[in-house]
């Protein structure tokens, strides 16, 4: 019973208190850079698409929102033909993130995507790809591993030794 | 004011054939609240505002609450409407009709043999009322509330909770 | 004729009075609600949002009014009208000032009673004709925690009333004027605070519609104007019972001099219904059965023994 008047009169107190609710479409919450909304498709330092089209996004997302096709070009580099999401259906868990071998695909600190009209929330790749590097700069896939696909000679990564030449027997 | 008894009246007794006829007990009920206003409202143009209130009070605000508790409780579906119509047969009514027209004839009689003298009609309030119940009718209030007494004693009675019997090998269940 | 008039004047400017309170309440509470939560509460309409009233008046009007076809259709309609009738009802024997009341009855207490009792039915009927098992629940919850706490409302009372002599509004309020009646009847003034948050169902009170187990209990199924109804009522309660409340312990129109009666009034029933509203920032809603052990183990008692009490003393000082 006391304890109930205590808790009538500490809320009375309140009155004193300044507010917390933010003004939203005049003042902005500060989102944090690992917060997890629009996605995006990210490039290269050398400002080629980091994706290789591997799918392993569209196998993580848990509501099947992301569809795409893989291809080739002329050096035998993958490349998503097509990369779709559809938004309406996207819970934002940031599943396809995780899963990317790349760091192609990012959640940015975006929400303020509302649409009047469903299908517009259906992003294609030219909506998607941005030109910057996202939250991960300077790094480039290829440069640290994989074949030469016109990026980078064989064993010209960061990391890697030039390849053994097998036909000498000079150390 | 007499138009004001005459319409009481009237909405008293055509609620009160309503709630004779009708087959859903709820609106029934709803056609005996609206006679028991009714009536409250006669009371309280023929000086008698205390009852009227009480009438009220008790009447359309406690007990046939109680009742409609009852039957909502009771979860009446679609045939009790019929079965309702079995009970307005005339072998089930026709008693109670003749014992009411019975009195009916007798109001009547003495209406037709009344002399006209106006009867004093004075404001009762809660003072006076309360004088003669524990003036005049102090021993009906005092066997009314010994009756009230008993009826709480007997509710209190059914409604405790029984004291559960185990076998003896799980009452240390129970106590634990 | 001229006083007729005048009659008329008052009954008219108490309605409008009342039931634009009552809807300029749903402003209030939003926002003394926001204050209380550190928040900042409607402000987008208008000024301080102050036309949030208006802007949730035209949606309400303009909602579909829809009966749903299981439901029982008459009972179902007469529901929500018993609410607004008998609290309108009752708002006739409030002084608001000397002079300023519609009907000065002897029995005017008793009357307020009797209007409450029946603003039971409200919730039953709503409850049973909506043909739903949560509204159903939440009938039975109403009429039980209503009848229970009509009980505790009327004997906190007595304790005024026997103080006074009367059941007239304006003479227990001239009957204050030394000493407010909240001093020597102050359980009295707890108790019929407590049941005046019971009888008019608000939170920590709101078992009969507990949106979290009950999904709304008796209006679950209402929609529109209808439920606008329940809505309003909901107010116009917290009015009456703030304006009881002012009447009975506070010395209604009685204050100092340099303002007017009324204005007195207006301040005390305000500050009531500021409170109203606290508890309802504050308090938490109590479990069903803790709501009901707490009348009748506690305030039951309590009750009995202030009017026993009060009896007492003033039949020793007679």
């Amino acid at each position: 019973m006391l304890s109930n008047v205590r808790t009538l009169w500490m809320v009375f107190l309140k009155i004193f208190k300044k507010k917390v609710t933010i003004q939203y479409p005049e003042k902005k919450a500060y989102l944090p850079p690992r917060w997890r909304g629009r996605i995006i498709l990210s490039r290269d330092p050398d400002h080629n698409e980091r994706c290789v089209a591997c799918y392993l996004c569209a196998a993580a997302c848990p509501v099947d929102c992301i569809s795409l096709q893989a291809t080739e070009d002329e050096n035998g580099r993958r490349y998503p033909e097509f990369f779709r999401i559809n938004f309406s259906r996207c819970i934002f868990c940031g599943l396809c993130e995780d899963a990317c071998p790349t760091y192609a695909i990012q959640l940015t600190p975006d929400f303020e995507m509302g649409e009047y009209n469903r299908q517009n929330l259906v992003y294609e790749k030219e909506d998607l790809l941005i030109d910057g590097m996202g939250k991960y700069h300077g790094y480039s896939f290829y440069q640290q591993a994989g074949v030469a696909v016109g990026v980078k000679p064989k064993g010209g990564g960061e990391k890697e030794d030039p390849p053994v030449d097998v036909r000498t027997l000079l150390p | 004011m007499n138009i004001i008894f005459y319409i009481a009246a009237i909405v008293a007794f055509v609620a009160t054939v309503m709630v004779v006829t009708r087959k859903n007990a709820v609106h029934a009920l709803l056609y005996l609240i609206v006679s028991l206003l009714a009536v409250s409202v006669i009371f309280f143009i023929s000086g008698a505002p205390f009852v009227a209130a009480l009438e009220v009070i008790v009447y359309a605000g406690a007990i046939l609450v109680l009742f409609v508790f009852a039957i909502m409780m009771l979860n009446l579906g679609a045939n009790s409407g019929k079965e309702e119509s079995k009970l307005l047969k005339p072998n089930a009514w026709i008693t109670p009709a003749i014992l009411s027209l019975i009195l009916l004839c007798e109001l009547v009689y003495v209406f037709i043999n009344y002399d006209g003298a106006s009867v004093e009609l004075r404001v009762i309030g809660p003072q006076e009322v309360s004088q003669s119940l524990f003036g005049g009718y102090m021993l009906a209030v005092e066997l009314t509330g010994m009756l009230l007494m008993a009826g709480v004693v007997g509710a209190y009675h059914i409604g405790k909770e029984k004291k559960r019997e185990y076998h003896r090998y799980l009452q240390t269940n129970e106590n634990s | 004729m001229n006083e007729i008039l005048v009659q008329i004047l008052i009954i008219v400017g108490v309605l409008l009075g009342t039931v634009t309170i009552a809807a300029g309440l749903i402003y209030v509470e939003r926002k003394m609600l926001a204050v209380w939560q550190q928040r900042s509460g409607p402000n987008r309409v208008g000024p301080f949002g102050i036309f949030q009233v208006l802007a949730d008046m035209v949606k309400i009007f303009f909602k579909e009014d829809w009966i749903p076809p299981f439901v029982d259709k008459k009972v179902f309609i007469i529901a929500p009208t018993i609410i607004m009738l008998s609290i309108l009802m009752s708002f006739s024997i409030v002084p608001f000032a000397p002079g300023i009341v519609i009907a000065d009855l002897n029995i005017g207490l008793l009357f307020f009673l009797a209007m409450s009792s029946l603003g039971a039915y409200t919730i039953v009927l709503a409850g049973w004709a909506s043909n739903n098992k949560y509204s159903l629940l939440g009938g039975m919850r109403g009429a039980a925690q209503m009848i229970s706490y009509e009980v505790f409302m009327g004997l906190s009372l007595m304790g005024v009333v026997i103080q006074v002599g009367s059941f007239n509004m304006t003479d227990i309020v001239n009957a204050q004027k030394g000493l407010w009646f909240v001093v020597p009847q102050f359980v009295g003034f707890v108790i019929f605070l407590i049941a005046g948050v019971a009888e008019t169902h608000r939170l920590p009170f709101d078992l009969p519609e507990a949106e979290s187990e009950l999904i709304a209990g008796f209006h679950s199924e209402y929609s529109g104007m209808k439920f606008g109804m329940f809505f309003v009522g909901e107010y116009l309660g917290i009015t009456l019972v703030s304006c009881m409340i002012t009447i009975l312990f506070f010395g209604g129109w009685l204050g100092p001099s340099f303002l007017p009666p009324i204005v007195w009034f207006l301040i005390k029933m305000f500050a009531f219904i500021l409170f109203f509203v606290l508890l309802r920032a504050a308090l938490a809603r109590p479990r069903y059965d803790q709501l009901m052990s707490f009348g009748w183990k506690l305030l039951l008692p309590l009750a009995l023994l202030n009017v026993l009490i009060t009896g007492a003393v003033v039949l020793s000082n007679a």
